[in-house]
């Protein structure tokens, strides 16, 4: 069956196949909009008909104890996992279920990873120009030219993340907090419709904390962000609409207030993080 | 066209070009206009050799590319270096003519010795060099091309590519000895006679093979340098250290891998096919798995990412290796493998990551100077 699939999927072999890349229909509310969405590893269901709609604009967290399938939803999300069964679109017009990984990244979907991946090797600056939205085929690659409004978006994404100074740095000098900053501002280059950011401020200091609260509320208008949290506090500080998830579905859903005193969430999660806190 | 052109804004690529040059016209002078018999006098015998290794040279440059910037262990570049030495073979074969031991027009004298009474339809047109010589890039580039497409499309990266690499030489080599195959079995091609119209055997000709040598490498060395320094060269060096970040930027990995790697193939094929008249013949030795990773630990000693360290590399060991076999053949293999330790524990950048750092320490004293001063 699944050799079927991969052979029914012939775009992915052939460029020509693939739609062209058409702009994201949000006309109809949401931009992203998941529906029944299962996937299994060897019988464990870490997705169980999972049910999402994320609307454009929106800065949306979401939480869940450990082994919730946060980090599989944004894989499936991604490209990165195929679910079992279920749908998955992007506005109304990309099924995100027929994209390679590259071909949602160029769609605007832009990922954060939880363990800040940045190119060590390569300045801050040039980790900011290999991000920025182009024309990202091999020879137009090879033949890219730095200009200035190239220039001008990496300046101006330099200072929304606060790493003027270091722009001439080797990205493995930089520390934790400068390394998410920088992944973020990657992100930002990209001009993505929507921000998939996964544990932003694990490991920061309070101050750090803060300035990554700034900066999130402050995309959220304009992109729509979706924040994948365990610091309760930090979700406390920028949540406007918080989704729990809890064994591959969705518990409960709304503002962190009514989120907090629903019976059920306190059950599985709130109450022993509470408690901890 | 303006990337090719990024190199000579650097100072390392010009110091590189300079050295060679210089040396190109100090090996020319030194040959042609010094007296025989005098100390400073290069014999053709050593022009002959300086060529061999200038295209060692390039074949370490071409394996520096997609080991030290796209993190692509090749154990498997003797075979693009052999494949550009066969088409090269091919050629050579064709111009002996009438003058082989069996005095066939057409045949190699092994195809007639195998009784055969016609060529076989992949050796028709090698007799021009306007199809062999394009032959030299192209044969390599279609084995790599087709070779990286199956491996870079089923993500095979580390050891596990490397092994393949491995496997696919070793291959080649046991089919290249196969006399069925029509590339002269174990024995090769050889016993050439004329190139381009030119006596192999002339002292000129050996001066223009290193000459011409050296100018691919200044060449090669300059297309390297100017991928590496675009954006695309950047994009190796992050798919190198984060393949999978690169992929969500939305570059297609695979594609940049097998790009860069075809180049490598057809500039290790070029290198290959300038070796072959140099020494005069071609066998599947050149497909050894250990000739590709000696390769390998020329690139190493001379230091990876830099590409004139692989020059230098490539240069030292080879060097040595005429010098050490000339004293005591047996030893060499131990000589090298003990000069290979050695250079990972106590120089693990090479030979170029000591240049680089006494370049940088310099650096510091003369700004340590100019704000004492200020």
């Amino acid at each position: 069956m699944s050799l079927l699939q991969s052979m029914a999927q012939r775009d992915r072999v052939f460029d020509f196949l693939v739609p062209s890349e058409s702009p994201v229909d949000v006309r109809h509310g949401p931009i992203l909009y998941m529906e029944d969405v299962t996937v299994s590893f060897d019988g464990f269901k870490a997705i169980n008909d999972l049910n999402l709609t994320i609307d454009d604009g929106e800065l949306r967290c979401i939480i869940g104890p450990n082994g919730a399938g946060k980090t599989t939803m944004m894989d499936i999300i991604t490209g990165k996992t195929r679910p079992d069964t279920g749908s998955v679109w992007f506005g109304s017009r990309h099924n995100l279920l027929t994209l390679s990984e590259p071909e949602i990244a160029r769609l605007g979907i832009g990922r954060k990873f939880q363990k800040p991946t940045v190119f060590e090797a390569l300045t801050v600056f040039e980790n900011l120009e290999l991000a920025m939205a182009t024309d990202k085929r091999v020879l137009p690659t090879l033949m890219a030219r730095m200009n200035g409004d190239i220039r001008d978006r990496i300046d101006e994404v330099l200072g929304m993340i606060g790493l003027e100074a270091q722009y001439r740095q080797p990205a493995g000098i930089l520390s934790h907090g400068q390394k998410q900053w920088l992944e973020i501002g990657m992100l930002l280059m990209q001009r993505p419709r929507l921000l998939l950011v996964d544990e932003p401020v694990a490991g920061m200091t309070e101050q750090e904390m803060e300035r990554t609260a700034e900066l999130l509320t402050g995309l959220a208008g304009k992109q729509s962000v979706v924040v994948v949290e365990h610091d309760m506090g930090f979700v406390r500080s920028i949540a406007r609409k918080v989704t729990v998830l809890h064994q591959g579905s969705v518990l409960a859903e709304g503002t962190m207030d009514q989120v907090q005193s629903d019976p059920k969430v306190i059950e599985v999660y709130l109450g022993e993080s509470e408690e901890a806190a | 066209m303006h990337w090719l052109g990024q190199p000579f804004k650097e100072r390392s690529t010009l110091i590189f070009l300079g050295v060679l040059l210089t040396a190109l016209v100090a090996v020319t002078v030194l040959h042609l206009v010094v007296p025989q018999g005098h100390p400073l006098y290069v014999s053709a015998y050593t022009v002959n050799l300086f060529g061999k290794y200038l295209s060692y040279a390039l074949l370490a440059v071409a394996v520096d590319l997609v080991w030290g910037y796209l993190g692509i262990l090749s154990l498997g570049h003797g075979a693009f270096f052999a494949l550009g030495g066969y088409a090269m073979g091919m050629y050579l074969m064709r111009q002996i003519g009438e003058r082989g031991v069996y005095g066939h027009p057409v045949l190699p004298d092994f195809m007639v010795f195998l009784n055969w009474d016609s060529l076989p339809w992949y050796w028709y047109g090698f007799d021009s060099a306007w199809i062999a010589f394009p032959m030299v890039m192209l044969a390599p580039g279609l084995l790599a091309l087709v070779f990286g497409f199956l491996a870079f499309r089923s993500r095979v990266t580390g050891v596990y590519l490397s092994i393949i690499t491995q496997a696919m030489t070793f291959a080649l080599m046991l089919a290249f000895f196969r006399n069925e195959m029509g590339f002269g079995g174990n024995n090769g091609l050889t016993d050439f006679r004329d190139i381009l119209g030119f006596d192999l055997r002339s002292d000129q000709v050996r001066l223009g093979l290193f000459l011409a040598t050296g100018i691919a490498l200044a060449l090669g060395f300059v297309l390297c340098r100017a991928i590496v320094t675009s954006k695309l060269g950047r994009v190796c060096v992050a798919a190198r250290d984060a393949e999978a970040r690169t992929r969500f930027l939305g570059y297609r990995v695979e594609r940049v891998q097998l790009f860069v790697f075809v180049v490598s193939a057809m500039l290790a094929g070029v290198a290959g096919a300038l070796y072959v008249p140099q020494v005069g013949i071609i066998n599947p030795s050149e497909f050894s798995p250990l000739f590709s990773i000696e390769i390998v630990v020329w690139v190493a000693l001379g230091g990876r990412a830099t590409l004139y360290g692989a020059v230098i590399g490539a240069i030292l060991v080879n060097y040595a290796k005429t010098v050490f076999t000339g004293i005591m053949p047996d030893a060499w293999l131990f000589a090298l493998g003990g000069l290979f330790v050695l250079v990972t524990v106590l120089l693990p950048k090479g030979i170029a990551g000591v240049l680089a750092y006494r370049v940088r320490k310099r650096g510091v004293t003369e700004n340590d100077g100019k704000e004492a001063t200020a």
